[in-house]
């Protein structure tokens, strides 16, 4: 075999992998669909997935959001106090929180927080042939492990970006007031002024599908897993990264699209 | 009545399964010997329909498993309970939940049936008033039996056992062997063992089957395989070292 046959090989292995890989989560996402809608919902534990999706990442999440509001206020302030237009400091916040930095931010920590666990559980159960265990109980894994995550992701991440904008924003109201000396009726008015509905709109309905990402992507790399405990690692870690990857593609597609539709 | 003509299965290059056919009348012991890693799980697994055949067919009541209708197959499965080799229990949920799993789901049975029903599984595998711990807290041997529990709280008709004497002590694994032959002698039900543990092949075993090379080379009664002049069913029953299945390893690793 020739260097450049074994070449031709590989770049054919890598393409059919990839392609293997993208029909597998679209026939994933397809099944959760249809389970999502012709099967009675499992109540308790999809309540227990919107506690571990949402409620319990409200620390971090309002910890970074928190910091990203003071770094913000900040950053901004260096430059607007050399134009003597502090005041614009707000609406600026406001915006880029609202519509990009809030949705994204909280994404990707919902990624790292509760893909990544995703991951972890479901290939540990795979390895130790839980999944498996499933099926011969009559039980369809997709329906029972995949459905309330999948809910339970596209519900709580609207929800927390919302939250994360509110507390970023604050972040940045504690900065302008306490530091920088603006009033408080005036930073908030100037905030109200500056948003629109439809920052909030399209700030919010992108994260319905970061949340759809994080699920399939997280479900479909821990019933991947193979190969015990470096399995269960390796597809955490690829987990996490092609979330982040899908997560910032979507974003880009979805500012694109609002850009030509709202513009 | 399990019937499995000319199995075939490949895991990517690997030939695991090399058109095995077997056949498992009802209300019968089979066990299943071989090597670890010669394809018996994979073979337990075709059973179930966990796993789906690269050709042949397997037929279980008559039905082709891989042509089965989703709700038809779940309908069947109810009927079969499998004993996974590491038990395979649920950790997020107890021992109660987990035995009672299929009622759970499938059947709304009223709690205190359904309480009932767990106690005489956890009873018949000789553990009591465990329901309420969790998976971790149990020792190997005793999630064996929860395991074990699990797969006859839905007094099935067909049982699969995954090597269920491998891991825990001596008498344990007696008992073991105990249950599964009076689960065949009392409910009539059909079993598919798979082990290496030939104590336990001879004790529950109606018929034996040895899997070798992804077919079944050799099938008979305990005694018949005891008393086998096939050369490789021979060295592995008595458990030599020397013989012709090593040699073909050797032989595979000096070319």
């Amino acid at each position: 075999m020739t260097s450049l046959e074994r070449f031709f090989i590989f770049l054919g292995r890598r393409a059919l992998g990839f392609f293997y890989y993208l029909g597998g989560m679209a026939n994933l996402s397809w099944q959760c669909l249809y389970l999502l809608f012709t099967t009675p919902l499992k109540r308790s534990r999809t309540f227990a997935q919107l506690k571990k999706a949402g409620y319990d990442s409200l620390p971090i999440v309002s910890l970074v959001a928190l910091f990203i509001g003071f770094i913000f206020a900040l950053q901004i302030a260096y430059f607007m106090q050399r134009m003597g237009s502090e005041i614009y400091i707000a609406s600026l916040v406001a915006l880029s929180l609202v519509r990009e930095l809030g949705p994204v931010i909280t994404a990707l920590i919902v990624a790292g927080r509760v893909g990544a666990a995703i991951t972890a559980e479901l290939g540990s159960m795979q390895v130790t042939e839980q999944i498996d265990a499933l099926e011969t109980l009559a039980t369809n894994p997709i329906q029972y492990l995949v459905v309330p995550r999948f809910l339970a992701l596209t519900l709580m991440l609207p929800l927390l970006t919302l939250y994360a904008d509110f507390i970023g924003i604050l972040g940045s109201y504690i900065i302008c007031v306490f530091k920088l000396g603006i009033s408080s009726s005036m930073y908030i008015n100037v905030t109200f002024d500056a948003l629109l509905f439809k920052d909030l709109f399209t700030g919010l309905f992108k994260t319905l599908f970061f949340g759809a990402i994080i699920a399939i992507v997280s479900c479909f790399e821990g019933f991947r897993v193979e190969g015990g405990a470096e399995g269960v690692g390796k597809a955490t870690t690829r987990c996490v990264v092609s979330s982040f990857v899908l997560i910032i593609a979507a974003d880009c597609f979805f500012t694109a699209l609002f850009y030509f539709i709202f513009p | 009545m399990i019937e499995i003509v000319n199995l075939t299965k490949f895991f990517g290059l690997h030939k695991v399964l090399d058109n095995l056919n077997l056949k498992i009348a009802k209300g019968t012991t089979c066990v299943i010997i071989g090597r670890s890693g010669c394809g018996k799980s994979v073979l337990l697994k075709h059973i179930v329909g966990i796993l789906t055949p690269d050709s042949g067919t397997v037929k279980v009541n008559g039905q082709d498993i891989s042509k089965m209708k989703t709700r038809d197959l779940a309908a069947l499965r109810l009927k079969i309970g499998m004993v996974f080799q590491g038990g395979a229990l649920f950790d997020s949920l107890t021992v109660a939940e987990n035995v009672g799993f299929g009622l759970i789901e499938h059947f709304k049975v009223p709690q205190r049936e359904l309480l009932e029903r767990v106690e005489e599984a956890l009873a018949l595998v000789d553990l009591h008033g465990i329901g309420s711990l969790y998976p971790l807290e149990l020792s190997g041997g005793m999630k064996k039996r929860v395991a074990l529990a699990r797969a006859i709280c839905m007094r099935p008709e067909i049982i699969l056992y995954d090597e269920p004497t491998t891991g825990v002590d001596p008498i344990t694994a007696d008992s073991i062997n105990e249950l599964i032959k009076n689960l065949h002698d009392k409910l009539k039900v059909t079993s598919v063992v798979v082990t290496h543990d030939m104590k336990s092949a001879y004790r529950v075993g109606d018929k034996l089957a040895m899997l070798y090379q992804g077919r079944i080379i050799a099938e008979g009664t305990p005694s018949e395989i005891q008393n086998t002049d096939n050369p490789v069913v021979y060295q592995f029953v008595n458990g030599l070292a020397q013989g012709p299945i090593t040699e073909t390893i050797d032989h595979f690793r000096i070319y």
